[in-house]
């Protein structure tokens, strides 16, 4: 584990150091953390914070406020499931518990076998393509339980 | 002759399946060996037709949609590479209605061009503006942005010449352009169509506002839940310094004005300003108190324009046509054109932008359609998680600023949420609470802990516990948010909550004969 920790490190220092030039260089740090090991490892924080000259409160209290950042790894799949007003109005409450059903998991969980993690998001500006969601990334407009059993069987290939 | 196909790359026509569709359509082209190419566009906005697919033919462009990839090989036997004809044909897409009906200013390109071609930007007028103003004093400029009665198009609209004149005019060993890109209202897509299908006019209007303010260099932080946005812009800003259109010389100016593409965190309170900024720096997402203005001490404490994108998109058509162009659209105080969004529960949703004006109902019944599961229109919701419900005995507001504060609502960043009568506005309500609750950066207490007590009142309300007083509490709970709040999020909350219970004042009494059915 020793091992594996001093690894973490030296790769966030990598990271930090490409980036600190940048005028207010944290949150892309974050997003380029969080895009090498997938979550942000507390072992960057300490890091971070040398580099930028900061306390480890100070990037602990910014890693925590943005919805974004993980403290723990996602699923191999990250499903987002729009829950704001307009897919509101076309039935995305109905969208949020048949997926819910299909995939045996509730928002901000990771199904066992590691295969996804179901998030709400608010509005991914599909809003007239509405109840719309985002698979790693890629936008998906007009779910229907059809779309959502094929969205479900996908993710666990 | 090489045939243009235009399937658009837009996340709205994505999200509908035109990624098939464009795999579809080459595979023809090739099966068949036809001469012909794919340009992938921005979208029109008319997002029931998408994925629509357009063929530039001899007498102009001939659309076809919505088509789905399983369509694609019947659509080539029709003789799509010549606009033959097909069920699925639209004609020329300039005269479906809900196009002809707008006028298209600050939208003049998208969905028409290859959204990171500078050869088809500047052939269909771009970068004029920024020419004229790199002739122009700053003063000048500034003048022709007054003078044009534009206002931010993100929801405050304050008049945004009036902000870049006070950036003008405070001294600094630098300055900023900041594009709030961070769209985060539900019903609202215009920046994110204007970022993925001309990203040119985005970069061109903070090139101006740099050039007006003498401020170097601009970011665009948009939010991370737009991941297309962010990589086209990125790509469009680094084309533009390729050609000079930004670096050291500005179009071969004595000027320098650079642009870096940032991206958000998933924190809606991030689209006001102070707090946008302060995310910027690296820091928390919390709100800043006023004064001082981010025009005197913004980001980095230098003084700042921080204006939406369409704000900003909207200013290379200004320079380019002149103020008076753009002022003799519109009505009152409310100028030139805006583009409205019309989402939700819609048969016809999309991009509508026109000048300032029309009556709800217009836009709800006449373009929209009426909804889309051809129920009756309960209440639409004008300008996000913030704006207000409105009935139908509303619908003759007129789409202008000062119009819809006089019923107590607001524009914003003009989304339109269409909903049928299936709606439970005591749960609108609600849901308007605790949004606020997710999304309080906790800053300011009426904000952080209004909305919880918001939601627990209304929990109880529902629950039929002492309603009188649960409607007595909410109103006064939503008057304490609405002036003791810091920004819009807690400051404005009180728009969907109190316009649900002003106008629905049926949804929120007891509910005897529902708990009986259950």
């Amino acid at each position: 584990m020793q091992h594996a920790g001093t690894d973490v490190a030296e790769r966030a220092t990598v990271i930090v150091h490409d980036l600190m030039e940048l005028e207010g260089p944290l949150l892309p740090i974050l997003h380029s953390i969080q895009h090498e090991f997938g979550y942000v490892p507390s072992e960057t924080l300490p890091v971070i914070a040398e580099a930028l000259n900061l306390s480890n409160a100070e990037v602990h209290g910014v890693v925590t406020f943005y919805h974004d950042y993980r403290s723990h790894p996602a699923g191999r799949h990250v499903l987002k499931i729009c829950q704001a007003e307009a897919c509101q109005s076309m039935g995305s409450d109905h969208v949020a518990a048949k997926i819910k059903q299909l995939l045996g998991i509730g928002f901000h969980e990771t199904t066992r076998d590691g295969a996804v993690t179901l998030e709400p998001v608010y509005c991914l500006g599909l809003c007239a393509c509405a109840p719309a969601a985002m698979l790693d990334g890629e936008p998906i407009g007009r779910l229907n339980d059809e779309a959502l059993e094929e969205i479900s069987a996908a993710v666990r290939l | 002759m090489t045939v243009t196909i235009y399937i658009p790359g837009d996340s709205g026509a994505l999200a509908l399946g035109a990624e098939k569709v464009a795999r579809a359509v080459a595979g023809e082209i090739q099966n068949r060996g036809l001469d012909a190419r794919i340009v992938r566009n921005g979208s029109r906005g008319l997002y029931w037709l998408e994925p629509m697919v357009e063929v530039e033919t001899e007498t102009g462009r001939v659309a076809y949609g919505p088509v789905k990839a399983s369509d694609v090989a019947a659509l080539f036997d029709a003789g799509l590479v010549s606009g033959g004809s097909h069920p699925l044909s639209l004609g020329n897409p300039e005269d479906i209605p809900f196009l002809k009906r707008q006028t298209r200013l600050t939208f003049a390109r998208c969905g028409i061009v290859a959204p990171l071609s500078l050869n088809d930007y500047q052939s269909h007028g771009g970068l004029a503006g920024l020419r004229k103003a790199v002739g122009m004093t700053p003063a000048d400029v500034v003048r022709t942005v007054t003078e044009s009665g534009l206002r931010g198009r993100g929801g405050a609209g304050f008049p945004t010449g009036i902000k870049w004149k006070t950036v003008l005019d405070t001294a600094a060993d630098r300055k900023y352009i900041v594009c709030n890109a961070d769209e985060g209202d539900s019903a609202t897509f215009a920046d994110r169509m204007i970022m993925e299908g001309d990203p040119f006019v985005l970069v061109e209007g903070m090139t101006i506002a740099g050039l007006a303010t003498g401020a170097t260099k601009g970011f665009v932080y948009i939010r991370s839940e737009y991941p297309h946005a962010i990589a086209v812009m990125t790509a469009a800003v680094d084309i533009a310094r390729n050609a000079g259109i930004l670096g050291t010389t500005v179009l071969g100016s004595p000027n320098a004005f650079d642009i870096e593409i940032r991206s958000g965190a998933g924190a809606y309170v991030c689209g006001e300003e102070t707090s946008l900024l302060n995310s910027l720096e690296g820091k928390r997402g919390v709100v800043r108190a006023k004064p001082p203005l981010p025009a005197i001490q913004g980001l980095f404490g230098k003084p700042t324009v921080i204006n939406n994108v369409i704000s900003l998109a909207s200013v290379p058509v200004i320079l380019d046509r002149g103020a008076e162009h753009y002022k003799d659209f519109g009505m009152g105080r409310s100028r030139g054109t805006i583009p409205i969004q019309i989402a939700g529960n819609v048969k016809h949703g999309g991009l509508f932008e026109a000048a300032f004006g029309m009556t709800l109902g217009e836009l709800v019944d006449d373009i929209g359609g009426g909804t889309a599961t051809g129920r009756p229109v309960k209440a639409v919701q004008v300008g996000g998680p913030l704006g207000a419900y409105f009935p139908r005995e509303l619908f003759d507001t007129p789409f202008d600023y000062e119009a819809f504060a006089g019923k107590d609502g607001l524009i914003g960043h003009a989304g339109i949420t269409v909903f049928d009568d299936s709606a439970d506005m005591l749960k609108q309500a609600r849901f308007a609470m605790e949004f606020c609750a997710i999304e309080s950066c906790g800053k300011c207490t009426p904000c952080r802990i209004g909305s919880t007590r918001g939601v627990e009142t209304l929990d109880k309300l529902a629950a039929g516990i002492e309603p009188d007083k649960q409607i007595a509490l909410v109103t006064d709970l939503c008057n304490t948010m609405k002036f003791g709040s810091l920004c819009a999020l807690g400051g404005f909350t009180p728009y969907p909550v109190m316009s649900a219970l002003t106008h629905f004042r049926e949804d929120f009494a007891p509910r005897p004969m529902q708990e009986a059915a259950e």
